[in-house]
């Protein structure tokens, strides 16, 4: 699998991200910096966690007006598999890839620790690594997770299986509305979600509940 | 040179963290009968054009391009 990761300034999971593409795939994704206009030739292309631009304006609002962005949006309407953690959750929401907004965390407060995730739609190219309604652990950190759609867009996103994972066993540490963790595109192609699976991979991690994710993306697109 | 004041607020309904933690801020100070506060953003922008109908179309796009995520918020512009 060939992936490919984006870089803007004030990212800081960027490296973590890769080293996680590195070892589950065995090849190096490629990394893109924000001005290119043009994303190499691969299958799934990755925007990692952070605060670019310092969360000026709304999280991820002026980073998804970045030029690669535009670049991005093409290949996900090619059907390129797209994927935003915590960070790149928010850019994709900002640029229109996925509905609805993320918002400040009903708490107020930043949240870092780890959550149980409920596996929603285990049919996706993204989720088929795990079991229909399966639990897992997977770390979170951020300030603004609180996931909001209207009425309507919430409705349709349940119906149509795009919410692919929730906060489960009570876990839910941002006032999320559903407890939506992660939800995919119409398409199938784009995947959005708060909690970090890069960050759960391996026994010196303290677990790997992540590396399904990464696995079934390889089967998918090796 | 057009100078314009835009005020982006959360829509009605959009739940307001901040809103609230600043209401019962205000409660705790003694300020009493403070029906809700919601918390919002004001843009101050110059515009280097004169033409106002122009100015004014330029504004609305802003918002709606950057200024403002319409799934959460409203806004409101208002050339001085």
């Amino acid at each position: 699998m060939k992936s490919a990761v984006i870089q803007l300034p004030g990212l800081n999971r960027d490296r973590d991200m890769i080293a996680a593409l590195t070892k589950i795939s065995g090849k190096a994704p490629a990394t893109v910096w924000q001005t290119e206009t043009e994303l190499p030739d691969v299958d799934l292309i990755v925007i990692p966690g952070g605060f670019s631009y310092g969360d000026y304006l709304r999280c991820g609002a002026i980073g998804a007006r970045m030029p690669v962005m535009k670049a991005v949006a093409e290949k996900a309407a090619k059907g390129v598999m797209v994927m935003g953690v915590c960070n790149g959750f928010q850019i994709l929401l900002e640029a229109g890839l996925l509905p609805g907004a993320l918002m400040r965390n009903a708490s107020l407060k930043f949240v870092c620790r780890e959550v149980k995730l409920g596996v929603a739609n285990a049919n996706t190219a993204f989720t088929r690594g795990y079991a229909p309604g399966q639990i897992i652990r997977c770390p979170v950190a951020h300030h603004d997770g609180n996931y909001f759609a209207d009425p309507e867009t919430l409705a349709r996103i349940e119906s149509e299986g795009q919410v692919v994972f929730r906060y489960a066993e009570g876990t839910n540490p941002n006032g999320s509305v559903n407890d939506i963790a992660g939800i995919i595109s119409e398409g199938g192609n784009v995947l959005g979600m708060m909690p970090h699976p890069e960050n759960l991979i391996e026994a010196a991690h303290g677990g790997a509940d992540g590396r399904a994710l990464f696995e079934g993306l390889l089967g998918k697109a090796a | 040179m057009i100078k314009a004041r835009i005020i982006v607020t959360l829509k009605n309904g959009v739940l307001d963290p901040q809103g609230k933690a600043i209401e019962g801020a205000l409660g705790g100070l003694g300020f009493s009968g403070v029906g809700s506060v919601r918390q919002g953003k004001v843009f101050d922008v110059e515009l280097e054009d004169s033409d106002r109908a122009k100015a004014e179309a330029a504004l609305k796009e802003m918002c709606e391009r950057l200024l403002a995520n319409t799934v959460i918020e409203d806004y409101s512009i208002a050339i001085t």
